[in-house]
């Protein structure tokens, strides 16, 4: 009886370990580490720049075995803000994700559209950079950079700048830089708002505008299908990708302008997770997944991590503060 | 060229892409019923899905989804009154009163029919002027689309019933005032009182869902069980009917051809897209109308009916001009699209469909191929759908609100836009009980955002000067076509006045 007893609890303790076993290796296996599943939260809506870099770096990780699930959030609104303030909200539970940003995100704080800066989050690292290209169309009389700054000298009113962003957004900016740093008064451009990228292209084909700031990677496919010519970009040499567009530098013009993508973690991640976050993008740029995708998206990597990211996105916070101070778009 | 409609012919009927034409259509329809879910959620959806295959067929597959979703749309505007998709805003305006007239069937076959004629007019003037139209689409400038936007606003007659002019102007107003909410192209922050949740102003399928499926809930939660004649007291039998008799198919034939026509081109314009399409298109209708007929609109017209789903379907195809002839994506839905052409390495451009036919016709094709399958997919489903409005109210409602609200919810995951949505449709019930109609409202939003802009462009781009109106000949001309649809309505009520000795002609 005693010895059915103790052989009964022996075989229910087995069971029960076996139980304990079981559950633990699920545990194991559901616990999830950064390696493990990455969740991107894009402030924008589906379809657009912020989008298809995450989606593709998202893609790339898990097409290479770098993480094994990745998982997408699309959280538009307030022009990014309302992803950063959920992101800042909610950041204890969101160890592992990954917001992406550009550029604008300096833009916007610097102007006070934000109430939160990129400070109230952990950066960790950029991945792609576009530079801002100045297009004309084919039949243009303009063939140079310095072909646009005289006409303009001439007329100011004569040269409608067009952009796919709201006036003081980063296609003026972009342009303002330009003819600033080409010795005319930026003040006096005109600039024509469309509301995306595509619709000032269409602006600038239909003729009612002459030049078109917009990014690089917007301009490149129509420009090798010969619909358009891109006279100058910002960034600080050629390109491989397109060897016979010049810089601005190179024509005399000390305008550089890198519009990068990367990415924000929570705010108060701690140190381990942003070192395995960096160590997993840094990796990512090694596999032929990412390869594949930036080729296929026309995209230039730009990998600034560590503290280099921070003191690069310091720099260029204070270059845009000085120059938005310049066109009088902020007291 | 011929070659390269061959090699897409092939390629668009091979048994695998068939099937990924009617899949496509078959979860796009069921995605785009969700109020709140359009295309532009439902490929994003599939496309994933899509990476495995072959550049034709999971292009295929996504054409197949956009179509889907835009006819399932207009199923959920006709019988609840929640479109969902904002293309099929306009559906609504006559197609909820057919439904509950009981004739739900009947709507949803015009429907079908419209958005079949409306996709095959389209496919039919892609595949022959694809390189022609390319230059349609860049010949118009800001100037031309201030000009057609106003044009659109001599829509808002359409929407008035009798004696409410006034009432149809000053709610059309009110629309134009609500769109400037946001952050305006200049930067600057219009009625955001600093709140983030404002910055991009008041989506317009929020303002639909509101002042449409929320507002009919909120009144029929009002009236209590007993007020109104509900569809499923009328005769359950008739619902599911969907016979159109000979002069019923007479009646709306010229409407949906004439539709179709204006649908396409609206749809070639970046910019403008489906929605603005349906309301010129729904606008033009009743203009065209004869006396007794124009009374019908917005009671359950069916060429009201026809023409929006028509249009919205022909310019759903022709917003694929500048994106397969320019890579320029128009609308959302494009950008989406563009990304999955991106992603499988096909860059569409001037020389794509000289480059690879194959892929370039084959989606084109496979368009057309959709909308067939469309057809032969949703007639016979149609009874069983329109069989919803047998439900009763008391289940129905909460149903209605349930799916309005969380289809809102879906789109910005944000619940300021739920408190939004519930006040607007308090401030809407408010207004439908003041008899105030509520379509110039849409009318107004929806127009009010391009007509801003645009007007801006031009004026700075004429150095604040007016004389676009008449110096640039698109202008021109559409702006004396607005002129003449003011103008000859007022004169010929003007003369039957004077016969009639009509007491005020302005109130007819």
């Amino acid at each position: 009886m005693k010895q059915r007893g103790l052989q009964w609890t022996a075989s229910r303790l087995a069971r029960f370990a076996g139980t304990v076993c079981l559950l633990l290796c699920l545990a194991f296996s559901g616990s999830v580490s950064a390696a493990d599943r990455v969740h991107f939260l894009i402030p924008g809506g589906a379809g657009g720049g912020w989008d298809s870099t995450a989606r593709g770096v998202g893609e790339a990780l898990a097409r290479s075995g770098l993480v094994e699930v990745a998982s997408y959030e699309n959280l538009s609104g307030g022009g990014g803000s309302r992803a950063m303030a959920h992101l800042i909200e909610t950041a204890d539970r969101q160890t592992n994700t990954l917001m992406i940003s550009s550029s604008p995100i300096i833009l916007r704080s610097l102007r006070n559209l934000y109430p939160q800066s990129y400070r109230d989050l952990t950066p960790v690292a950029s991945v792609v950079v576009d530079y801002g290209a100045f297009v004309v169309r084919v039949d243009s009389p303009y063939e140079s950079w310095q072909d646009v700054i005289d006409d303009f000298s001439a007329n100011p009113r004569g040269v409608n700048i067009a952009g796919g962003s709201s006036r003081a957004s980063m296609d003026h900016i972009v342009a303002a830089l330009a003819f600033q740093k080409s010795g005319v008064d930026a003040r006096q451009m005109k600039y024509i708002p469309y509301n995306a990228g595509g619709h000032a292209m269409v602006g600038l084909l239909s003729g009612e505008t002459q030049l078109l700031s917009t990014g690089l990677s917007e301009a490149i496919a129509l420009a090798d299908q010969g619909e358009v010519r891109i006279l100058a970009m910002t960034a600080p040499d050629r390109l491989e990708r397109v060897p016979d567009v010049p810089t601005l530098v190179e024509q005399g013009v000390p305008a550089v302008f890198s519009n990068w993508r990367g990415f924000f973690a929570a705010p108060g991640a701690s140190a381990a997770q942003i070192q395995q976050f960096r160590a997993t993008l840094s990796a990512l740029f090694e596999t032929d997944a990412w390869r594949t995708i930036r080729e296929l998206r026309g995209w230039t990597d730009f990998h600034v991590t560590g503290d280099a990211f921070d003191t690069f996105l310091d720099q260029q916070e204070q270059d845009m503060a000085v120059l938005l101070r310049e066109l009088g778009l902020l007291e | 060229m011929i070659d390269g409609i061959l090699t897409g012919l092939q390629t668009a009927f091979s048994p695998i892409n068939l099937l990924m034409v009617f899949v496509g259509c078959f979860a796009g329809t069921f995605i785009g019923m969700l109020p709140g879910l359009g295309p532009v959620s439902a490929i994003a959806l599939m496309i994933p899905i899509t990476y495995g295959l072959d550049p034709a067929s999971g292009l295929i597959l996504i054409a197949g989804v956009y179509y889907g979703a835009i006819f399932g749309g207009s199923t959920s505007a006709i019988l609840i009154n929640a479109p969902g998709v904002s293309g099929a805003v306009a559906t609504a305006f006559d197609g909820y009163p057919l439904a509950q007239r009981g004739q739900a069937g009947k709507a949803l076959a015009i429907a079908a029919y419209g958005s079949f004629a409306g996709g095959t007019v389209g496919a039919i003037l892609l595949l022959v002027f694809v390189p022609f139209l390319a230059k349609v689409s860049l010949s118009f400038q800001s100037a031309d689309y201030f000009a057609l936007m106003l044009f659109g606003c001599t829509a808002v007659a359409a929407f008035s019933g009798k004696g409410q002019v006034v009432k149809a102007i000053l709610m059309t107003l009110l629309g134009l005032m609500l769109a400037t909410v946001g952050e305006d192209p200049s930067g600057i922050q219009r009625f955001t009182f600093g709140n983030a949740d404002f910055y991009d102003g008041i989506s317009f399928l929020l303002l639909s869902m509101a002042t449409f499926a929320l507002a009919e809930a909120l009144i029929v939660v009002l009236r209590g069980s007993g007020g109104s004649a509900t569809a499923s007291d009328l005769e359950k039998d008739k619902l599911g009917s969907m016979k159109l008799s000979s002069d019923e198919v007479r009646d709306i034939a010229p409407a949906v051809g004439r539709s179709s026509i204006l649908g396409f081109f609206v749809g070639i314009l970046p910019g403008a897209g489906a929605t603005i399409a349906s309301f010129l298109a729904y606008g033009m209708e009743r203009n065209a109308a004869p006396g007794d007929k124009k009374e019908e609109f917005g009671d359950g017209s069916h060429r009201g009916l026809a023409a929006p789903e028509t249009a919205n379907n022909a310019a759903s195809t022709g917003s694929f001009v500048p994106l397969l002839t320019l890579g320029i994506p128009g609308s959302a839905t494009t950008a989406v699209m563009l990304g999955a052409l991106l992603s499988y390495g096909v860059q569409p451009g001037p020389r794509r469909y000289i480059d690879s036919p194959a892929v370039f016709w084959s989606v084109i094709i496979s368009m057309y191929v959709g909308n067939i399958i469309l057809l032969v997919l949703n007639l016979p489903l149609i009874p069983y759908i329109s069989k919803l409005l047998s439900v009763p109210r008391q289940l129905l409602t909460p149903i209605i609100l349930f799916f309005s609200l969380m289809g809102v919810y879906l789109v910005s995951f944000n619940t300021i836009d739920l408190s939004m949505m519930v006040a607007i449709g308090a401030i809407a019930v408010v207004i439908r009980i003041l008899d105030y109609p509520l379509a110039p409202l849409l009318l107004g939003f929806i127009l009010g955002g391009m007509l801003e802009d645009n007007l801006r462009r031009a004026l700075l781009i004429w150095d604040g000067s007016f004389a676009f109106l008449w110096q640039r000949p698109i202008t021109a001309t559409i702006m004396v076509i607005t002129l003449l649809t003011l103008l000859i309505p007022v004169i010929g009520s003007l003369r039957d006045g004077r016969r009639a000795r009509h007491p005020d002609p302005f109130m007819e």
